[in-house]
């Protein structure tokens, strides 16, 4: 019987995963890009597993809107990396210091 | 108990991809494992009972924004490599992080207790299919929340356009104010020369 707890169990396995992606690939914008929609996903399987085994469909319409932002962070993301390529011929982040931020 | 099994493929093919998407060399791979961690995520979300939201995951996500990160990882000319070097010596101490953290969670889902609206295991059916009460909600209790997120979607599209324009200096382009200024009495001119004379212009 599928249980809530193994829902939210393979939800945070996969949080988990996206944040490691973010530690490890530091350099890397893209790999981090999609270690945050890795996140948004277990984020997603959440309030699906809650919405289905509450009954209560909001939790899947918080669902959709969490993939309309996330594939609208996705697109400024990218377009903003490509930018940065077109200027400096590299992604790395820690070199991204014009505004000696 | 077919779901059981199901849930459990899909899970362990989604959590094994989610891994190779982080540890894949090469980023096209990444993506690829992307892509794959989606579907089955959207299988999970079948057995939920979360038709739309399913189908709506493998349309929006591998047709458009896994879709999005391969054309920039393909057209890029960027050099991988020399991004990993950090990963080695980053990668004990993550990997403490993420079992603290998910340490964390784990103890948190174990001493939760579900109130009185969950009852048990068992998801109650649904008196009418997902996508039609979905619609209904969506359209008469969060109507002003769903054309917000159909804002958001115009302003990202704008920005991703404006960000990424590029006006190049070679490119021979109308002049409007020009053409509309243009009347035939100025473009045209009549004339009738002689044999042998030829043209002035």
């Amino acid at each position: 019987m599928i249980s809530l707890n193994m829902y939210l169990t393979v939800a945070a396995i996969l949080f988990v995963l996206g944040v490691l992606g973010i530690f490890l690939n530091r350099r890397n914008v893209i790999l981090m890009l999609m270690a945050i929609e890795l996140i948004l996903l277990a984020v997603n399987i959440n309030l699906v597993a809650f919405s289905a085994f509450l009954g209560d469909l909001t939790g899947q319409v918080m669902a959709m809107f969490v993939l309309t932002v996330a594939a609208a962070e996705a697109a400024i993301g990218l377009a903003i990396l490509v930018i940065f390529f077109r200027r400096r011929g590299s992604i790395a982040v820690d070199q991204a210091d014009r505004m000696r931020g | 108990m077919i779901a059981l099994l199901a849930f459990y493929l899909f899970s362990a093919v989604t959590i094994v991809s989610a891994v190779a998407v982080i540890f894949a060399r090469n980023p096209v791979h990444s993506v690829l494992w992307l892509i794959l961690a989606f579907f089955n995520a959207a299988g999970l979300m079948l057995i939920a009972g979360a038709e739309f939201i399913a189908l709506l995951l493998v349309i929006v996500y591998v047709g458009a924004v896994a879709v999005l990160f391969l054309f920039v990882v393909m057209m890029l000319n960027i050099d991988f490599a020399s991004l990993r070097s950090g990963f080695t010596r980053n990668l004990p101490f993550g990997i403490i992080l993420a079992l603290a953290l998910f340490a964390e969670m784990f103890i948190a889902l174990m001493a939760w207790k579900a109130g009185p609206g969950i009852s048990g295991a068992a998801p109650p059916p649904p008196p009418q299919p997902n996508i039609v009460m979905l619609g209904e909600l969506l359209y008469s209790r969060y109507l002003f929340p769903f054309e917000l997120a159909g804002l958001i979607l115009l302003v990202a599209m704008i920005g991703a356009i404006v960000l990424t324009h590029r006006s190049r200096g070679d490119v021979r382009t109308p002049k409007v104010s020009r053409q509309l200024r243009a009347n035939p009495e100025k473009a045209i001119k009549l004339s009738n020369p002689g044999v042998g004379e030829g043209m002035k212009l």
